[in-house]
């Protein structure tokens, strides 16, 4: 089938361009220092020491994980565009539709394998250092999977940038700015907001919404235990209430299906 | 059925028209090469065929289903004019990929390698490979699943006089188990044996379609005529043919087609004082200088 043909050509290209190994050691690396790290100032305190790990990673996956999905994605069209392989893929019997699947499945895997990789170190690590019987696995698993989707929004948005540029060049220029806006300058912009409105009907009836629609913040809510630790992450949290956390998933799920969709919808455009 | 069959097609780009009305059509078995310079619209041609670039007017069909569609995809076997790989992959691995998006068995993909003398290089990795080797890997992966129409576009650059010798007897063994192929090429001598019809493209017309024999006789080209004597004899031999002294001991004739035996009667009947005579038709060359040049105007 040709879907799994492009699958399992893209995870060689991407075994052997290194993106596997460095996907894997970024996650590993900062999942394992949040996680013993994270650990030190509570000690004993009474808090489950797995919800202070990912609590932690969770912060850093906000970052990290936009910007994999956004590496892996960047070069699928423009740069097979620009290499001229992609003409000769395009005259074999298989549709675009296909082939941004396939590469699409290959990606997923890579960042599935990463995530996994990194969280279940964390996993390992607390019950290593603590006793498994009472931990609560439930918000690991929980940030499993929101991270996958996560993964999957930003990869969506990689290849529709890749399909509306025809440089890799500007491909990698662009994504670098939506990473940068997404994960830092809209969060920016919404505090702004909040302290010129002071406490207004914005305050109360759009900003819930619009903090949600960044599907990076939805993940940050959704992971945020309600409560002590949360705090930390400051006050935007009290604010996620508001949009539930049914709207977080639905921005969440939706968030990858729409990207996909659009980028298939310019990669039917693209004239190589 | 018509393998190929292209129908009053243009291609405009805003006002820019580089495919003019062109009628084309191809049989299973034919070799046809498409001439023409930079820019004449071959790769356009090609592109439209494949599906690659839409066509603004006019109709391709591939074996009676519509070009670009998946079944005319599938029928279709395409050497872009300089083929690209991934260059992280060995040549073994592109190949199967390839092989496996037609429904080809992994043994067809390494025999292929074999066709192509590439099997000692197949494990190396594609970014390694000369230009040359390039070109085998992507006329390989052309010839999988025995296309019913090849496409090639300009395969022999980058090729060694050998390895032209070798791509030749590759595409009129396609020819010969049943395949249209429609190559493009500005190398015109090494066609002049190889291919069954020569179509010649210039600004996006299509200026000539047929065989070079039928070429060579419409045209109306002269045919030259070396004749070689001894030095002492040269002036008067010249004057008595009515052709030009070249150098020492030889002189050109130029004739039709129509008074070649007369002037070769002419020459025998001279006798000994001839030590040589060389006829030489009107080359693939000068035919493709005259229709391009000629009918351009027009």
């Amino acid at each position: 089938m040709s879907i799994i043909a492009i699958a399992k050509l893209e995870l060689l290209i991407a075994r052997r361009n290194m993106w596997v190994a460095t996907s894997v050691i970024l996650m590993g690396l900062f999942t394992v220092v949040l996680t013993l790290a994270g650990g030190a100032p509570t000690g004993s305190l009474g808090i489950d020491p797995l919800t202070v790990a990912v609590t932690s990673i969770t912060t850093l996956s906000v970052y990290l994980i936009p910007l994999i999905g956004l590496l892996l994605s960047f070069d699928a069209i423009a740069g097979e565009s620009e290499r001229g392989t992609l003409a000769l893929s395009l005259t074999y019997p298989l549709s675009r539709g296909e082939i941004l699947i396939g590469k699409f499945l290959a990606h997923f895997c890579v960042l599935a394998f990463a995530i996994a990789v990194g969280l279940g170190l964390t996993a390992v690590l607390t019950i290593w250092q603590y006793s498994a019987a009472d931990l609560s696995f439930a918000p690991l698993i929980k940030l499993f999977v929101t991270s996958l989707a996560l993964g999957a929004a930003f990869l969506g948005i990689g290849y529709l940038v890749s399909s509306l540029v025809r440089q890799t060049g500007v491909a990698s220029g662009i994504v670098i700015i939506i990473w940068l806006v997404c994960v830092v300058l809209y969060d920016l912009g919404l505090l702004g907001a909040l302290v010129a409105d002071n406490g207004g009907t914005f305050t109360k009836t759009i900003f819930p919404w619009l903090l949600v629609a960044n599907p990076a913040d939805a993940f940050r809510l959704i992971n945020m235990p309600d409560g002590s630790v949360s705090e930390l992450a400051s006050g935007i949290n009290a604010a996620g209430g508001a949009s539930g956390t049914l709207g977080q998933l639905v921005s969440l799920l939706l968030w990858p299906i729409i990207a996909l969709f659009f980028a298939w919808i310019a990669f039917r455009k693209v004239e190589p | 059925m018509t393998t190929l069959n292209i129908e009053n097609v243009s291609k405009k780009y805003g006002t820019l028209e580089t495919v003019k009305g062109v009628s084309l059509s191809l049989q299973a078995g034919e070799r046809v090469a498409l001439l023409g310079h930079n820019g004449a619209g071959k790769t356009t041609l090609m592109r439209m065929i494949l599906g690659l670039t839409p066509i603004t007017s006019g109709r391709i069909e591939v074996l009676g289903t519509e070009a670009g569609s998946r079944r005319a995809r599938s029928a279709i076997g395409f050497l872009p004019e300089s083929v690209a790989f991934h260059g992280a992959l060995s040549g073994r691995e592109q190949l199967q990929h390839f092989a496996r998006l037609k429904s080809v068995s992994m043994k067809r993909a390494d025999d292929l390698l074999d066709r192509v003398g590439l099997s000692d290089a197949a494990d190396r990795k594609i970014r390694t490979y000369s230009k040359g080797m390039r070109q085998r890997i992507g006329l390989a992966q052309a010839l999988l699943g025995q296309p019913k129409l090849a496409l090639l576009d300009e395969p022999t650059s980058g090729l060694d006089p050998i390895s032209r010798h070798e791509f030749y007897d590759i595409v009129a063994d396609l020819a010969n188990s049943g395949s249209a192929v429609l190559l493009s090429s500005h190398a015109l001598t090494e066609l002049e044996a190889r291919t069954d019809r020569i179509a010649i493209m210039s600004k996006g017309n299509l200026l000539a379609d047929s065989s070079l024999s039928e070429l060579r006789h419409s045209a109306q080209l002269p045919i030259q005529v070396h004749v070689t004597t001894s030095e002492a004899d040269a002036d008067r031999i010249a004057a008595e043919l009515g052709g030009a002294r070249v150098n020492g001991r030889s002189i050109t004739l130029t004739c039709q087609q129509n008074d070649k035996i007369a002037m070769l009667g002419q020459i025998a009947s001279l006798g000994a004082v001839i030590k040589d005579v060389d006829v030489m038709p009107a080359s693939l060359e000068d035919l493709y200088r005259h229709y391009s040049i000629s009918k351009e105007g027009a």
